[in-house]
């Protein structure tokens, strides 16, 4: 540890950032500080904290492996869905057990479990527990799926990909596949996980109703930060030593590596799963506030989305994921969210909820074709002074 | 004596009434009242047994008149004048006096108190009679609408005393379309009327090349069954199957069945046992049992047996008992049709008709497979030459054909005529994408040649930022862009096979591109450089080939195909600002599925696809979605077994 | 002698194109060998299929004293059998340093995890440093490789593949590009190698391979023309023909 801190002086920098943003935040809540800072908006900075946490994970493969995934999202979203079965499955728990109270007999476990499934999955016309949530009560379990299914489909899809050596730009359009695929087949109603409805109230905490919303929102805030720079540590770690060597010489010349008697394979889907879980986690961690997933957030573009955060922030640098990540994400929710003053040009009035990803798409042109390090070069540009 | 009589009255009229007087005028009565004079008493109480002799007069008369007055009349809206002895209609029953009205002419002719005039009653046998006149003078109308009309009605309620009506209206049918309708009207009465077995079975068996889905439905209702339970299987029914408990029907509604013929008493299910308890809570407790240790099947099963002892509760059947007295039965489907014949013959005829429907819905999927084909092509053909001759990422290529189907609204717009505005819209779309395209390339693309994963990133941007820009200028909801009535509606070979123009006309579009770009690729100086500046472009560049001007071409020609390719789609898909985004995952596997660098290997590969996606969706109709998925997994497999796709290239040249 | 690597039979076709026909190569187990012939000879093919690269549709090729057929074995799984190779442009990695990239090629355990928990001892900094003084880039430890000059490149790449310690090492046009002096030294550190292990030298330039002085093996249409000495194989009035008729 001591050593990463002075071989890469970015960890102890953001380490240090972070723990100021924490801080800060709680200073400024409304549940234990001045209240400056509303609810809302603390929620939209942990869920943009998790983001960053999937976009270090994509740093990973792409900035690091040279494997461009686009289909991140499908692991971020499947550690959502995981954390919500249970959420919402305890929550509705409670509830039922409550309502059930009220009646002249205690109610049976059978009972119990039927009203649950009515309650649930009444929108799709299911009146049973689909097999899939068979955890669905213990939040062990559910935890441990988080971390589970993401990585089984990041091993299964990414021992299929690399096996078969396919690279570049086909194994992107694949994993682009693979999301697309994995959204429609959510959306369908019959597949356990409420179709196109989702799973929905995860804000609510099952065993923390008397607890406000304030309260909650930080210490989700705190859990994604400690997420993130446990995140960037383990990243760090990686890619400082001889396997980030190895790892960097296949992005930049398979067949080398491969020559040099290393399964090329057998890294690619190292780093792949471990991306993979990564991006469960975060996504475990983004959900609960947010509140609501569903099948849309699978689709291909969210994971493109991904990639543009990251090229903008600046590859195979962790911070520029990183960077890149909060920048554009913020910026996103700032000109959408529709407090950004429109801009009157006299003939036309732009409004930015309308046109920030005009603006946006060409700005991501300009970056790719000027500023392919992204704004992480401004790091170098920075430290170069430094040097001088 | 009658005749005189009338004759005198009619005298006395004359001088009275203005409106008879017109039609003694003539001096005669009009031709139906005459027919009916003649036989005076058999219309005035109408025999079932008589009255045909009447109906036959008026049938021979062929008068257009007959059939209305045969309504009225079987209506029992047809009055007798007393003092004239004339039949006449009432213009309003309830009225007084009433107006009478001339039944030839239809003309008033007076007014008669409601006592000098009487409503002629014919009985239920006499309307009976009345109506199968009128039906066979509906059928033998002149007027193809009344015809239909009456056919409709019969078909509606058949009877078996309709069908040699139906017969002879087959006869003089001049109508073809109509007298198939007759035919297999008739066809149907006879399953269903037919005097003895032996002519059903003809008649269902004649319906066996017969693959309408009206056909299947006659023969449908042949084979209802219903549900029976008896000790032992009983002779003389028609058997259709016997079911077995815990294979075709489960044991509880098997039990239910014998509950239902009161062979068993009643089973009480977690639901009336619930119930049941509740009902005797005495004090928190039931039958001594405190109701908070009820929490489990195990513990109400005790209540209620304490409940049983108390005699309060009656007592229910054990799971075993159940059992036992369920398997002690026999439990089967019985034919509402009595004839074994006739359901044997059903049943085979509808099995062989399945098997020309089963046959012909292959003809139909092949034809859908062809069709969702053409579609991947086009839309993937101008991105096999972006990506796969130049191995450029184009994520823009959605938005190209985006592009190509606005342009289609727009010229509609101004060019109301739908042919004209579709035969402007196809090379100005063209011109439109092929400038973007070239632009895209000129300003953006060629510096990143080097790049193919950032290439893929900017043009992204790119799609989104032309994404918004469109939903700005048109809004975000669908836009019309209508098809030309020549390419409304479809070809329909039967009941089964059909195919819409439109699908049509997108296969012969994609023919043509198909042949365009191979001889444009293969065939020309252009195509030429193209496959140098591919394979070499250091070497093409040293054989005086521009590869910058190569490459904008080429790219041009890739979007321009786009856009065109969006003028087809949008004529059958939505055209909104997503229609592009809706193509362009499928097109890209399209092109890596089929083999990069290769029209024919686009060809594969949105055959394949199409083909395997519209399979899907015959086993799963339901779900079109699940098709999509199975789809796109079957791809990423696929791509395990032929990383380079169905038409790969070999060796040395493959690695380029 | 046992042999080393042997190949027998061994054909292969692109496309209808027979790029190696009935190939047959035996080397012995510290041996300079070097093999010639004009343009699609095959040389390229014949090193693809013994690194791996290259399935060949006919033919064995075995592998040690145990014989082990190599034709089963992936690419990676060949290299730690004790086969490296050299490629003809110099392939390094260029955004790491000399020392990172000797330090990624030492034998060690080449598995993702032993990799990830790996730290090097001070034996592993020597052994780099002991390369790195082989192949004259002791200056240039800290280095990123991509500043290189051409020669240097191949020199690295060549100190990488003895870094492998492989048994056999398959080296492609190794001289290519390089001045007088960059070429002597690559002639110097080849044969030192050969000292010890199996080497086999792709070359076109004779000059070059009468210098490596040791036996030749000449390939024409993907199969042996000729073997021996240079001068018995250049008074070959086949090879004469071959070379001339290009």
């Amino acid at each position: 540890m001591g050593n990463l801190m002075k071989s890469n002086r970015s960890v102890p920098i953001v380490l240090g950032v972070l723990a100021g943003i924490a801080l800060l935040v709680t200073i400024l809540s409304e549940a234990y500080g001045t209240g400056a800072l509303s609810t809302s908006l603390t929620k939209t900075l942990g869920m943009t904290v998790c983001l960053c946490i999937i976009a270090l994970a994509m740093d990973m493969v792409w900035g690091y492996s040279g494997i461009l995934s686009l289909g991140h999202f499908a692991f971020f979203a499947l550690g959502g869905y995981m954390i919500g079965m249970w959420l919402m499955y305890a929550r509705t728990e409670d509830v039922i057990a409550a309502s059930l109270a009220q009646g002249q007999l205690p109610a049976t476990p059978a009972e119990l479990s039927d009203a649950i499934a009515v309650q649930i999955f009444g929108v799709v016309g299911g009146d049973s527990l689909p097999w899939m949530w068979a955890f669905s009560n213990s939040l062990l379990a559910q935890l441990a799926l988080v971390v589970l299914v993401p990585g089984l489909l990041a091993l299964v899809f990414g021992w299929l990909a690399f096996r078969s050596r396919v690279t570049g730009v086909y194994l992107s359009i694949l994993t682009q596949a693979m999301t697309l695929a994995l959204s429609l087949y959510l959306f369908q109603n019959d597949t356990g996980l409420r179709g196109n409805n989702g799973l929905s109230g995860l804000q609510n905490i099952p065993g923390a109703e008397a607890i406000p919303q304030s309260q909650i929102s930080i210490w989700f805030l705190w859990a994604s930060i400690l997420a993130l720079a446990l995140a960037y540590v383990f990243a760090a770690w990686v890619m400082s030593g001889k396997f980030g060597n190895v790892i960097r010489g296949i992005r930049d010349d398979e067949a080398r590596v491969r020559f040099l008697g290393y399964s090329v394979e057998g890294y690619k889907l190292f780093v792949f799963v471990v991306s993979g879980v990564m991006a469960g986690i975060a996504g475990a961690l983004y959900y609960p506030q947010a509140g609501i997933i569903n099948p849309d957030e699978l689709a291909p573009i969210a994971s493109i989305y991904l990639a543009v955060w990251v090229a903008i922030g600046g590859r195979g640098r962790l911070y520029g994921a990183i960077i890149g990540a909060a920048v554009v994400s913020l910026l996103s929710t700032w000109f959408t969210g529709g407090r950004a003053p429109d801009v009157n040009l006299g003939f036309y009035v732009v409004q930015w909820v309308d046109w920030w990803t005009v603006l946006l798409g060409l700005g991501f042109v300009l970056v790719t074709l000027f500023a392919p390090k992204g704004l992480g070069g401004l790091v170098d540009l920075i430290s170069r002074k430094d040097a001088k | 004596m009658i005749r005189l009589f009338l004759t005198a009255l009619m005298a006395v009229l004359f001088l009275s009434s203005p409106a008879l007087s017109q039609n003694s005028e003539t001096d005669e009565l009009g031709p139906i009242q005459s027919i009916l004079q003649t036989h005076f008493e058999l219309v005035e109480s109408a025999s079932r047994r008589t009255v045909q002799t009447v109906l036959d007069d008026l049938a021979a008369a062929e008068l257009p008149e007959v059939p209305a007055f045969l309504e009225r009349w079987q209506a029992r809206e047809l009055y007798l004048h007393e003092e004239s002895g004339l039949f006449v209609y009432v213009s309003d029953e309830d009225a007084d006096p009433l107006v009478m009205i001339d039944i030839d002419t239809g003309a008033e002719i007076g007014t008669a108190g409601s006592r000098e005039i009487d409503q002629l009653r014919p009985n239920r046998g006499v309307q009976t009679v009345i109506g199968a006149a009128l039906v066979e003078f509906q059928l033998l109308s002149p007027d193809i609408e009344t015809r239909a009309t009456a056919l409709a009605a019969i078909d509606r309620a058949p009877e078996a005393e309709q069908m040699p009506l139906i017969a002879t209206m087959i006869e003089a049918e001049a109508d073809d379309d109509l007298r198939a309708q007759a035919e297999a009207l008739l066809t149907r009465m006879t399953i269903a009327f037919g005097e003895d077995d032996a002519i059903r079975v003809t008649a269902i068996e004649a319906l066996a090349s017969n693959i309408t889905v009206e056909a299947r439905a006659t023969l449908n209702p042949l084979l209802l069954t219903r549900r029976e339970v008896a000790e032992a299987l009983p002779d003389g029914i028609n058997l259709a199957e016997v079911l077995e408990p815990g294979d075709d029907l489960t044991i509880d509604e098997a039990y239910e069945m014998l509950v239902d013929e009161d062979i068993a008493p009643p089973f009480f299910g977690p639901d009336e046992l619930r119930d049941i308890l509740i009902a005797n809570i005495v004090d928190g407790e039931v039958a001594g049992i405190p109701v908070h240790t009820l929490d489990t099947d195990e513990a109400r099963e005790v209540a209620y047996a304490a409940l049983v002892e108390a005699g309060v509760a009656e007592p229910s059947l054990t799971a075993d008992e159940r059992a036992e007295l369920v398997n002690a039965h026999v439990y089967y489907e019985e034919y509402r049709e009595s004839s074994e014949a006739v359901t044997t013959a059903a049943v085979e005829t509808l099995r062989s008709m399945n098997t020309r429907v089963q046959a012909l819905e292959m003809v139909d999927l092949t034809l859908d497979g062809i069709s969702l084909a053409s579609i991947y092509f086009l839309a993937a053909i101008g991105l096999a030459i972006t990506f796969g001759v130049m191995g450029v990422i184009n994520m823009a290529h959605g938005e190209f054909i985006m592009m190509g189907a606005y342009t289609g609204y727009v010229v509609q717009t101004i060019v109301p005529d739908y042919t004209v505005s579709i035969i402007i819209a196809l090379p100005l779309a063209f011109a439109i994408t092929f400038g973007a395209g070239v632009a895209m390339e000129r300003t953006v693309i060629r510096w990143l040649y080097s790049r193919p994963l950032e290439t893929l990133l900017a043009t992204f941007g790119i799609s989104i930022a032309l994404q918004q820009i469109v939903r700005q200028i048109f809004g975000a909801q669908a836009r019309p862009f209508t098809a030309p009535d020549w390419l409304a509606g479809s070809l329909a070979f039967n009941d089964v096979v059909a195919i819409s123009y439109i699908r049509i006309a997108i296969f012969v579009l994609g023919v043509i591109f198909f042949c365009l770009l191979w001889l444009i690729l293969n065939k020309t100086r252009l195509g030429l450089e193209v496959r140098a500046v591919t394979q070499n472009p250091s070497m093409a560049s040293s054989m005086g080939i521009n590869p910058d001007r190569i490459n904008m071409l080429t790219f041009g020609l890739g979007s321009g195909i786009a856009g065109i390719a969006g003028v087809a789609i949008g004529l059958f898909a939505q055209v909104t600002p997503e229609l592009g985004a809706n193509y362009i995952v499928q097109s890209f596997m399209t092109v890596v599925v089929g083999g990069v660098g290769n029209i024919f290997g686009t060809l594969a590969g949105a055959s394949m696809i199409g083909f395997f996606q519209k399979g899907v969706e015959w086993l799963n109709p339901s779900n079109t979605l699940a098709a999509q998925t199975y789809m796109i997994l079957f791809v990423i497999l696929f791509i395990q077994f032929r990383p380079k796709g169905i038409v790969a290239l070999k060796g040395r040249a493959a690695e380029m | 002698m046992s042999q080393l690597l042997e190949v027998s039979g061994v054909s292969v076709t692109f496309d209808g194109f027979r790029a190696i026909n009935n190939l047959s190569f035996q080397i012995g187990a510290a041996e300079l060998r070097a093999v010639i012939g004009p343009n699609g000879a095959g040389k390229t093919t014949f090193m693809d299929i013994v690194t791996g690269k290259t399935r060949p549709d006919e033919g064995r090729v075995l592998w040690g004293e145990k014989s082990v057929s190599l034709l089963g074995l992936n690419e990676a799984q060949i290299a730690r059998e004790g086969v490296g190779r050299k490629f003809q442009r110099p392939t390094v990695f260029e955004d790491q340093t000399v020392a990172d990239n000797l330090m990624v090629a030492l034998k060690k355990d080449r598995a993702p995890i032993a990799v990830l928990l790996f730290k090097p001892s001070k034996a592993d900094h020597q052994r780099v440093e002991e390369l790195a003084a082989e192949i004259g880039l002791s200056d240039q430890l800290q280095t990123q490789a991509g500043i290189l000059s051409h020669g240097q490149k191949q020199w690295l790449e060549i100190g990488m593949l003895l870094a492998q310690e492989p048994r056999l090492l398959l080296v492609d046009e190794p001289a290519a590009g390089m001045t007088g002096p960059e070429r002597d030294h690559t002639t110097e550190l080849l044969k030192e190698a050969a000292k010890t292990r199996a080497v086999v030298v792709v070359e076109h330039d004779m000059d070059f391979v009468r210098k490596l002085d040791c036996k030749v093996t000449v390939l024409h249409e993907g199969s042996v023309l000729a073997e021996g000495s240079l001068d018995h194989v250049t008074s070959n009035q086949e090879v004469i023909d071959v070379y001339l008729g290009r």
